[in-house]
This record gives C-alpha cells, structure tokens and sequence, in this order.
C-alpha cells in the first residue's frame, strides 16, 4: 500500500493528461462544441483548421462513441469513428489519450462507473488492436457523475452513454 | 480543525431518587412501542421544562428541549404534547410525579429533568415516567458535558427515552458524513461534509476542487473513506477525522479503485478494483497492507458490505446478466445468490443488527429502496421514486438513510431517511444537496 503523506503530492504528481479531464479546465478552446467538462480541448495547439490539434481531432475526427443501454460492446458506427481515431493517433504520434467512459443516470453510481470502466475499456482494446501503443493510453471512468444531457429522457441518455477520447500533446500518459 | 469532539460525557445513575420504581407491574404492563407494528398513532409524550436556577439555564433547556423533541417526533413514533396544556408545571426535579394531572392530558410518557450550569460544564439529569402505569421507566440518569456539547447531551437525554420506551438501540447520538452538492446538472461540484444525525453541525471536509464520492465513516467514527478524482483518476482515500490528513489506500496507476467498506473492526476494508474494465473485489489489511483478491470474474463485483460479525460480505455482481446480489464467506469463495426478484439489485448493505439486508433496487423504471434477509427471503420494497439508491444504516438497524435525486434538467439529490417498516418518510435537512450518505457508528 501506497502511504502518502498529503493529497498535494498526488497533485503535483498528476499526470498532466489529467488537467484537461478538470471541470474547471472550461477557457480552452471553449469556441468549440464540446462540452462545459473541457473534454478534448487538449494542451495542444492550435485551432480546428489545424489537423495536428486536439481541437481538430475533436470535432472532424470525432472523440465520441455511444454505447446502448448497459452495453459496452462497440457498434459498427462506433468501430467507423474509432478507425479514425486510430488513423488520427498514428499520424499524430506526440498526443497521447485518456479514454473516459460514462453511463446514464439509470443505475446505481457504484454499477454505472464500473460499466463506465468497461466502455472505456472496450474503446482502449480496439485503439491498441488497430496499432495505438497502449503506453499512449489510459482509461477513467465517470460513471454517471459526469452527463452532458441534462434531460431524464433517452433523447438525453443516449449521449451520455459514451466514452471520449481527450487528447493531448506533449508528456505521454 | 479543533476535535470534534466536544463534550466529555459520562453518564452515571442517580442516587436514590424520591420515587421507587415499582417493582410489580400493573396488569397493563409498561409503556411500549413496538416497531415493527406499523404505528399509526403517535405516542402522546410530556416533556416538562427542565428545573434550572440561571437564566443562561433556562436559554440552555428551551434549546435542549427542541433538540428531543425533534429527535423523539422525527421518528414518527412520538407527538410531543403542546407546553400549554400542562396543568402542573414541574418545579422540583424530587417531587413526586402528579400522575393525574399528566392523564388528564392524555400524555402516555412524563419526562422531567434538571439542569445544573456551573462555569465550564453542564449537568443535565432526567428521568422518565410511565403515566397510565404510574411508574418511573428505567433509573434516572446524568450527563455532564461542556456547554457547547449541550446538543449531544440532548440527543443522549432522547436516545435515553427512545430506547426504553421501543426497546430498540438508540440512534439520535450519531453522526452523518455525506456529499454536499451544488452546482447544475451538467457541472456539478461535490464536497466531503459531515453533520449531526438531524442536520445541524454541519462542517466541509472537501473544498470541491475534486470529484468526492461515496464516503464510508469507520466503526469508531474517527476516520473517513471515500473515493475522489484528485489525480485524475478515480482511487480510494481515508481521511482522519480529527486531523484532517488524507492517505491514499489503493492508487495504482492504470486501475480504478472505489466502492470502499470498514470491517467492522476498521482495521480492513473491502473495495472493489477495476483494471482492463474488468471490476473485481479485494479486501485490504490497513495495518499490514496487505491485499487479498476475493473475486476473480469477468463480471463486475462492485458494493460489498461487511455482515456485522465480519465473517460474511454481500456484494453486487452481474455474473448473472444484470446486477444481482451475492453472500460469500468474507475470505472469497463460492458466492450465493440472495435476490431473485424482477428488476436490477444494487449496493446492498447489512444491517449492524444482522437481521436484514438493505439494497437499492430498479425495477420498470423506478428505483426503491428495499430490505431482505440475509438469505433473501421477505423482500420489502421501502421506496419508490425515479432514482433512490444507497441506503445506509441507523446505529440501531431500524432506519435507514439514502440519496433520492429528482429527473430532469432541475434534477438534484435530497438525502432521506425510512424506518424498516416504510413508515416516516422524511427529507434529512441539509444545507443545499446531498447524497451518499452514511450513517456512523453512535458516538463515544
């Protein structure tokens, strides 16, 4: 077992893919859809016009799959979207990734960051099987804690069952 | 941060009171609620103003007076009877009892008490009366404390009442740690607080920098565990209460651990362990630091719960499909399914009783809280709304605490409390929001 004697040092230990996960992380290029958490406004630089930066990578590549209800498998719309990430990663080998899976509001929150472990998990095994060195990925579950859709309707559901793929330049993860 | 706790509290039994309590009891017998009956009618009680010299005093005893009053009304069990009607105000705390006077009212219990301020302590006594069978319940008692630990001295004075008059532990000296939320929906913050049972005293052990979630308090309430996103990544910590210092427990990078619980000795936890999005459950020695595994599926193994003895743990699993609840010895081996019912079963938890087993449950869209016993016979659904989840336990397994969160885009999370029966559904007074409660031990 890991005895520390502050949270400080695991702060200042953290791994700076982490920053971008922050949800007080919300200036980064915020003109960008995307969502008020910063996911995938990224330490890189530069704009959307520029295809070596997370922000292109978020909104042309796409950081995002669904999943259905309690599901973790990956459908052939999701695999499409994560071919291209794959394309994207091995073009732009200095960004490294975090994986963040999420569920809908419907379960408990331990189950839902358990299943949030799974779909990010499934998304991290397909990026490794199309040539992404694992070493460039990590995965983080939300669970529910996290929605983007407010609503308690499916319309809202079916986004927040997903798993986002952050990017970011420079230190690997 | 000073300790939290503030009043040094002994309690001892008063010499020879005035009145002898009755020895044979009358045909009637005494005064008792029974629980499990389902009251609907609320038993009429007289709590008479404490006798006190000083004005501070008498400031002090209208405080305390609402403190028991609140605590002994807020379990449904109790109607406090209006200062009005008294007919014979209690002015000596030796006099005997004017048994008629207390009938005439309709009162069913008489409690009549004294308090003593003398510079640095506070000395409450009271005793309490069965009016239709005109005898004391129980010996008086005494509790001396500093002045600012008055509202634990009152809640011992209504634990004192509620127990002898149900029979049933007391549960009103007890403490709250939870998850304080602000925010919208969409960006919501979450502190570490713990409070008083009934809400007050309320104090922040997080400053809402980081994700906070679930914190489980240890048996001898002086440590917290709970899991928090300070390093980006979901990991267990424990907090000591008293000096406000964390540790990381299970940090490992490249894995995900959560869903932490005391043994009942605290000096093991349980939690569960995610690596590879497979999520298994370990048992953890704090002292030695030494890690055992105890599941090893697929499937996810998430929620377990000590029994009270330490020798079994109930646990969440899906092996089956869809979140089940399991038994198994509290080494690891072969898990029996306890819930069979329709629906998705989720964060069971035993009682500190033993006798039931407390759970979340989701069925056709709506969530309950439920018990049922340790072999999964005589389910009770207690709830039902649009999302009630983590029930935690009273000190005495006979109530019970969870999170309910409305839908929608306003949606937000009240934590709540039930009595075993599903009777007294009550909103547990927090400043703003709250979830994830958990319920401590009853205070030292």
């Amino acid at each position: 077992m890991n005895r520390i004697a502050s949270l400080g040092l695991v702060a200042a230990l953290a791994l700076t893919a982490a920053c971008s996960n922050r949800a007080d992380n919300l200036s980064g290029s915020s003109d960008l859809a995307g969502d008020r958490y910063g996911y995938g406004s990224g330490t890189g630089a530069g704009g959307i016009a520029n295809p070596a930066s997370a922000a292109y990578f978020q909104a042309q590549v796409g950081d995002r799959v669904l999943f259905p209800v309690d599901q973790s498998s990956l459908t052939a719309e999701a695999r499409g979207i994560l071919d291209g990430q794959a394309r994207w990663l091995s073009s732009n080998p200095s960004f490294s990734a975090v994986i963040e899976g999420h569920a809908d509001e419907q379960g408990t929150r331990e189950y839902n960051l358990a299943l949030g472990a799974r779909r990010a998990s499934a998304v991290y095994d397909y990026l490794v099987s199309r040539g992404i060195p694992s070493s460039r990925l990590r995965t983080v579950s939300y669970g529910k804690e996290r929605p983007i859709e407010v609503c308690s309707e499916e319309s809202c559901y079916a986004k927040n069952r997903r798993a986002v793929t952050s990017v970011s330049s420079g230190a690997g993860v | 941060m000073r300790r939290l706790t503030t009043a040094c509290l002994a309690a001892l039994i008063l010499a020879a009171p005035a009145l002898t309590p009755a020895l044979a009891q009358e045909a009637r017998g005494p005064l008792r609620i029974e629980i499990t009956d389902g009251v609907i009618e609320p038993v009429p009680i007289a709590l008479s103003e404490f006798v006190t010299s000083s004005m501070q005093g008498q400031a002090m005893v209208q405080d305390m007076l609402g403190v028991i009053r609140n605590d002994l009304e807020g379990t449904g069990l109790f109607r406090a009877i209006g200062r009005e009607a008294f007919i014979s105000p209690v002015t000596n705390f030796d006099s005997p009892v004017a048994y008629a006077d207390w009938k005439t009212i309709n009162a069913q219990a008489l409690v009549t008490g004294q308090l003593e301020h003398t510079g640095d302590q506070i000395t409450v006594k009271f005793r309490l009366f069965d009016i239709f069978s005109e005898q004391q319940l129980g010996e008086g008692l005494q509790f001396s404390g500093r002045p600012d630990g008055w509202r634990r001295i009152a809640h011992k004075v209504a634990d004192a009442i509620y127990s002898r008059i149900t029979g049933e532990g007391p549960y009103f000296d007890s403490r709250v740690v939870y998850v304080a939320e602000t925010g919208p929906k969409d960006a919501r913050v979450k502190r570490l607080a713990i409070m008083d049972q009934d809400g007050a005293n309320v104090k922040y052990l997080t400053d809402g920098r980081d994700l906070v979630i679930a914190p489980r308090i240890s048996p001898d309430n002086t440590r917290v565990l709970y899991t928090s996103y300070s390093s980006g990544f979901p990991h267990i910590y424990e907090m000591n209460l008293n000096s406000l210092s964390v540790t990381a427990v299970d940090d490992q990078p490249g894995s995900m651990t959560f869903s932490p619980r005391y043994a009942p000795d605290g000096r093991a936890i349980l939690f569960s362990f995610e690596q590879g999005g497979n999520t298994d459950l370990y048992r953890l020695d704090l002292g030695s630091g030494s890690r055992t595994r105890l599941s090893d599926a697929a499937s996810i193994e998430t929620a377990p719960s000590f029994s009270p003895d330490g020798r079994q743990i109930v646990f969440e699993s899906d092996r089956s499909g869809a979140p089940q609840l399991y038994v198994m010895p509290a080494g690891g081996g072969e898990p029996k399914r306890i819930s069979f019912g329709a629906g998705r079963y989720g964060t069971p938890v035993w009682s500190p009783k033993g006798d039931y087993i407390a759970f979340t449950k989701q069925n056709q869209g709506r969530f309950h809280i439920g018990v049922m016993r340790p072999d999964g016979s005589e389910e009770r659904l207690l709830t039902a709304a649009f999302l009630d989840e983590a029930p935690t336990w009273a000190p005495n397994g006979r109530v019970l605490m969870f999170t309910r969160e409305t839908p929608g885009s306003g949606g937000a999370a009240q934590i709540y409390s039930v009595d075993i029966t599903g009777r007294n559904l009550q909103r547990v007074p927090t400043e703003g929001s709250g979830s994830d409660p958990a319920w401590s031990a009853l205070m030292k």
